[in-house]
């Protein structure tokens, strides 16, 4: 847990140095450009480890919150590139289309990073305060959470004029007046990403050993004991749910001017539950594995995923299995597991999530 | 610490048309260990459920001047009522320290939940001290023996500060000295907080209750000392099964076989 919460910053501090420092030198930008799209998705995976691993709630659906993020961001940008004149995307189906309402603000930039922060924590807010203190939970949130992520989807997908449909929005020349075609500006967006990431898993590193950490961990484990407590459980929920949310709108936000597109299937249900799949393979309930676990499945995705396209996701699907069977805590609880074994070999090392439910018990 | 009294009046309780508790009063002050016992199904248990607000009850049940029925869960804690459950109930994956200080949050500020603990607080000390529990600090409460367990839990009401202690069946599944301890630990408890509890060990009654409410099938069947109640020709009834062979001698032969 956070017995050695020094040591896991010295973690992060290294895992720094190799991202800002040590990858720009060795990497071409090619790769680069790659290693920050997987940043992007690694933010977003943190916040799925403080909210699924650590809290209990299966987040099947952080596309929403991904989607918000880079719509914002990629909105912003479409009006940047386009200066005064409407988008390109919207004359196609009707030459004096006026620029929608709901886009006009986003020319601003202040206002963009405002959305980008804001928008998803109203949004969790509302949402998580609606579904917690009814107290929805377990597999009924998960379904909600990825039917949200398909709703949004669809939804992108059948407003074409205005959001782009299908086709998503691309062509971005300029980043907050930066042209993104060169190579500086491109690293340090990579730069930019990367930071988000060190500062992410440095505010969950803080939210493990705070008081809020160990309590998130208790409410996981035995809800209704919480509550007897004193403390409403659904607040507990609420602040991790935002702060997971917060963080996918972030890597959204970053993936835009990195990957220089988005579009609805990068934020539907098979996004999501990409980027559970990668917490889920480095280990949920640790600092390290959400993110570890999201960088090698988007790698797995650019190196395999473009050689051997078939295979691919039968190869992810077989690894993620793999996992959730013999390793529940994923990759990062494989020393772990060694070290018990070495102490007592007979003794087979039971698995650190087991949810008490009270509510059984309870005659 | 508080002359307020847990005065409950009338409770029913129903879960569709069943009537678990029908009308059930009782009350429990400071200085007393309070005994709720009966039979299985007597609804023993869903009085302290209604109380601290788990299942919906109707009637009355007041801390002081406060009414505690209709009130969330959480909320009643934090006027005071504690409770325990029939299976402990720590989390096991949390420290003895880690359980104890969730425990001692309900008093702070939510925005030092995130910083990180430093040091031990004053109340916690005195709990472990107080439970047996001094030299287990940083021992993972899932592999705590049980009746540690159940101590952990008390030590929690305690460093919560609860003016009331529901607990629910404490002593189950304890060794014989591990009682005796529990009992002087409820003893000493009882002088300055009001300790109810549910219980079937007999024993365990007759050595540690001040008082005690006999209920049978949701309602009140006898109320009083120890020997009162056993000397109830109702209780005898209810515990042998029926009324003629009913002697108090038999009846105390019987409750000594209880556990």
């Amino acid at each position: 847990m956070t017995k050695k919460p020094w040591i896991s910053l010295g973690g992060i501090g290294v895992f720094a140095v190799l991202l800002l420092a040590v990858a720009p030198l060795v990497l071409t930008d090619h790769w680069l450009n790659n290693l920050g799209k997987y940043c992007c998705w690694a933010i977003a995976a943190v916040g799925i480890g403080l909210a699924w691993g650590r809290g209990g709630m299966l987040v099947m659906g952080q596309g929403v919150f991904f989607a918000l993020g880079a719509y914002a961001m990629a909105m912003h940008l479409t009006l940047e590139t386009a200066g005064d004149r409407v988008p390109g995307f919207m004359v196609l189906y009707d030459p004096l289309a006026p620029l929608p309402m709901f886009w006009e603000p986003f020319r601003s930039a202040g206002f963009t990073l405002a959305a980008i922060v804001g928008l998803p924590v109203v949004v969790a807010g509302a949402l998580g305060y609606a579904l917690f203190k009814r107290r929805v939970k377990g597999a009924y949130f998960a379904i909600l959470t990825q039917a949200l992520a398909v709703a949004l989807a669809v939804l992108i997908s059948s407003t074409i004029r205005e959001t782009g449909g299908d086709t998503g929005l691309s062509d971005f020349k300029y980043f907050f007046g930066f042209v993104l075609n060169d190579p500086a500006n491109r690293l340090m967006v990579y730069l930019i990403a990367a930071a988000l990431l060190i500062v992410c898993l440095l505010a969950v590193w803080q939210f493990y050993r705070s008081r809020f950490g160990e309590l998130l961990v208790a409410t996981r484990d035995a809800e209704e004991r919480v509550r007897f407590l004193g403390y409403d459980p659904a607040n507990v929920k609420l602040v991790a749910f935002v702060v997971s949310a917060l963080m996918a709108s972030i890597g959204g936000a970053m993936f835009v001017p990195i990957v220089g597109i988005i579009t609805p299937a990068e934020i539907g249900a098979a996004a999501s539950i990409l980027m559970i799949a990668g917490v889920a393979l480095g280990g949920r309930a640790s600092l390290f594995g959400p993110a570890l676990g999201a960088i090698a499945v988007g790698w797995g995705q650019s190196s395999l995923g473009s050689t051997w396209p078939d295979g691919w996701p039968y190869i992810l699907g077989l690894l993620f299995i793999v996992v959730i069977l013999f390793l529940p805590n994923g990759l990062s609880s494989l020393p772990a597991r060694f070290a018990a074994a070495r102490r007592k070999p007979d003794v087979p090392p039971t698995p650190v999530i087991a949810a008490a439910e009270l509510e059984e018990v309870r005659s | 610490m508080t002359d307020a009294s847990l005065v409950v009046t009338d409770l029913r309780v129903e879960f569709s048309g069943f009537v678990a508790v029908g009308g059930v009063s009782f009350d429990a002050h400071p200085g007393e260990v309070r005994f709720l016992i009966g039979p299985n199904g007597a609804g023993k248990t869903t009085c302290i459920d209604a109380i601290t607000g788990l299942t919906k009850g109707t009637g009355s049940a007041r801390l002081g001047d406060t009414e505690l029925l209709g009130r969330p869960v959480h909320k009643i804690v934090r006027l005071g009522v504690g409770r325990t459950f029939q299976t402990a109930s720590v989390f096991d994956e949390l420290t003895v320290l880690q359980n104890l200080d969730i425990a001692a949050g309900l008093h702070r500020s939510s925005v030092s939940l995130l910083r990180a603990r430093r040091g031990v607080d004053r109340s916690i000390e005195q709990a472990l001290e107080e439970t047996g529990l001094a030299g287990e600090p940083a021992t993972p409460a899932g592999i705590l023996s049980h009746g540690q367990k159940q101590w952990l839990e008390i030590a929690m009401l305690l460093v919560q500060d609860a003016k009331v202690l529901l607990l629910d069946e404490p002593v189950a599944g304890m060794s014989h000295d591990e009682r005796t301890a529990t009992g002087e630990l409820l003893q000493r408890i009882a002088a300055r907080r009001i300790v109810l509890v549910v219980e079937h060990d007999m024993d365990f009654m007759r050595r540690f209750a001040t008082r005690v409410t006999v209920l049978h099938q949701g309602r009140v069947l006898s109320q009083g000392t120890v020997a009162e109640v056993q000397a109830d020709p109702q209780v005898q009834e209810v515990y042998l099964g029926t009324a003629g062979a009913a002697t108090t001698a038999a009846m105390a032969v019987v409750l000594e076989r209880e556990d």
